[in-house]
């Protein structure tokens, strides 16, 4: 069911660890959904120059969590923020429809990371949290049992929330 | 580290035995008469129907006329649910089940419920068992089907039938059990038990798939499941999937024949499984009651880690198992029934099923503790919630 790439970034994770000391930390997801992402940023310069990521959750959790850590590597704090869920998805070849909220939740660690560094650096914030539908189970569960579900319906929800 | 196949899944199905396939293979092509025509080879497909009937039978303490054939387990609790219910509507409509049913026993009463009928879920206790006493203080007037599952599947918990099959037979309330686990791995005497309705599966005790059985004690008022021609004595009409059929019989004659060799080797491979994951890794709690318990059957809950990414990495060292947890169900919810045994959320998605089967030998519980223990290391290595377990803070 998952895609080459999908199976590679599980069975040999890019960027897995912690920075010390990072410039911004950011942990979404939920224990009791079984995926929580937590992702370390070290920024220079506003630019993204090492992150790395724990997660725990199942293949895709993982998969989309180490190609958004390749993904923002040497990218702006602005340019970063425009990553998308359906990219990081299209970057692993795609997801299945029910994992689709693995990839949403990679976009929000990104987003929660930059937040938690723009915070620290008293910069004012750009509004990025969209945590309601990545930290509530309810919130998203009829979305599995959603035949029609296709790639973008996750981020159009996302988007109308906030 | 030396690479094998190692297929610790046999509750989800079993190879068919080679004594069954060749019992099999002459009714797909030289055998291939319709038992409902009156020429010899049609003749001889009926012989063959009524031959695995009554080796059904005897394995279960039934008479032959007593077992009906179906197309699979979850058609047998379908018939056996739906056709109590509806035959017995006039009498009442309320039905006693337990939250640890199987989805085809569970999704009927739901719909059923749709129908118009009451039913009655009953909770378990944390090692998934089903108490007598409760099914006895759920009975109503208007009861008139109570159905609870003879093992179950995920945490191979064997529920006390005799008890609660007594307190139906007392009641003269119909009693179904959903033994699709069961069937061919522990004794089931529907007689000793006082069962009115049983269902079973081929392919979970080597048997084909796309056949199973319903046992109909005689005298019991149940609708016909499908209408059509007389086969099956009109209750259940269809052309028989005579090879099927003949399948079925061939791998309850072998089981009940090995049943108690089958269970003495499957317990010791399940034991010493329990055993050595407990002593080796850290974390880790058995599901489901350890005696009562399937032979073949051992369920763990990792914590820190989550269900899917341990079957694949399993799976890439050749280890086909199965898991509770929600990634691999397509839902968000953990199994019902790790939530119904009080397991939280978070440590019902860290569950493996492991069930083995006769071919397992010992040397493949050796590659499974070579291969298990670093990839729950490195799954939790990878989890954000392991880290505080590692700076001594439990409390997640």
């Amino acid at each position: 069911m998952y895609s080459e790439k999908v199976m590679d970034h599980f069975m040999n994770p890019r960027n897995v660890g912690e920075i010390e000391n990072a410039d911004g930390v950011g942990q979404v997801g939920n224990p009791k959904c079984g995926d929580i992402m937590k992702m370390y940023l070290k920024i220079e310069n506003n630019v993204i120059v090492d992150a790395k990521f724990k997660t725990f959750g199942c293949g895709a959790a993982v998969a989309t969590s180490s190609m958004a850590t390749e993904m923002i590597k040497g990218k702006t704090v602005e340019e970063a923020l425009k990553i998308t869920n359906k990219a990081v998805a299209d970057a692993l070849d795609g997801l299945p429809p029910v994992k689709m909220h693995c990839s949403n939740l990679a976009e929000e660690a990104i987003k929660a990371a930059i937040e938690d560094y723009l915070k620290k650096n008293g910069i004012t914030s750009v509004s990025t949290d969209c945590n309601i539908c990545c930290k509530k189970c309810d919130d998203f569960e009829h979305e599995h049992y959603d035949d029609e579900q296709d790639d973008g319906t996750e981020m159009d929800k996302c988007q109308r929330r906030k | 580290m030396t690479e094998r196949y190692v297929y610790l899944d046999h509750a989800a199905t079993t190879p068919v035995k080679e004594e069954v396939l060749e019992a099999m293979l002459p009714f797909f092509k030289d055998k291939f008469g319709n038992p409902s025509s009156i020429y010899s080879i049609g003749r001889e497909s009926k012989k063959a129907i009524e031959d695995a009937r009554e080796k059904v039978a005897a394995a279960i303490g039934a008479q032959s006329k007593e077992i009906f054939f179906t197309g699979s387990g979850t058609e047998a609790d379908n018939w056996a649910i739906k056709g109590i219910a509806y035959a017995n509507r006039q009498k009442g409509n309320h039905i006693i089940t337990s939250s640890i049913e199987h989805h085809a026993v569970l999704h009927t009463c739901q719909y059923l419920e749709s129908d118009g009928f009451e039913v009655t879920y009953l909770p378990v206790d944390e090692n998934g068992l089903v108490d007598p006493e409760q099914v006895r203080n759920a009975i109503k007037p208007n009861t008139t089907l109570i159905t609870i599952m003879f093992a179950n599947n995920e945490i191979g918990t064997i529920q006390p039938i005799a008890e609660i099959g007594k307190i139906a037979r007392e009641k003269g309330i119909c009693f179904h059990t959903d033994a699709v686990q069961a069937v061919g791995s522990v004794h089931i005497n529907v007689e000793d038990m006082n069962i009115d309705l049983l269902s079973m599966s081929a392919h979970k005790f080597y048997g084909p798939k796309g056949v199973g059985a319903l046992y109909i004690r005689k005298g019991t008022k149940i609708t016909s499941f499908l209408h059509g021609g007389a086969q099956e004595r009109a209750r259940r009409a269809s052309t028989e999937n005579v090879a099927g059929i003949v399948g079925l019989g061939k791998a309850i004659e072998l089981a009940a024949r090995n049943i108690d060799e089958n269970a003495k080797k499957l317990m010791e491979l399940r034991d010493r499984t329990i055993e050595e994951v407990i002593k080796k890794i850290p974390f880790v709690r058995l599901n489901g009651d350890r005696n009562r318990r399937l032979p073949g059957n051992v369920n763990f809950s990792f914590e820190y880690i989550e269900g899917e990414s341990l079957l694949l990495m399993l799976d890439m060292k050749g280890i086909a198992a199965s898991s509770g947890s929600a990634c691999t169900s397509g839902s968000l919810d953990p199994s019902h029934v790790l939530l119904a045994i009080g397991l939280p959320h978070e440590i019902a998605h860290g569950s493996l099923r492991l069930t083995f089967g006769v071919d397992n030998t010992h040397e493949d519980i050796d590659y499974l503790m070579e291969v298990l223990p670093p990839i729950v290391e490195r799954l939790r290595e990878m989890s954000p919630l392991y880290e505080n377990v590692k700076r001594g803070n439990k409390n997640v």
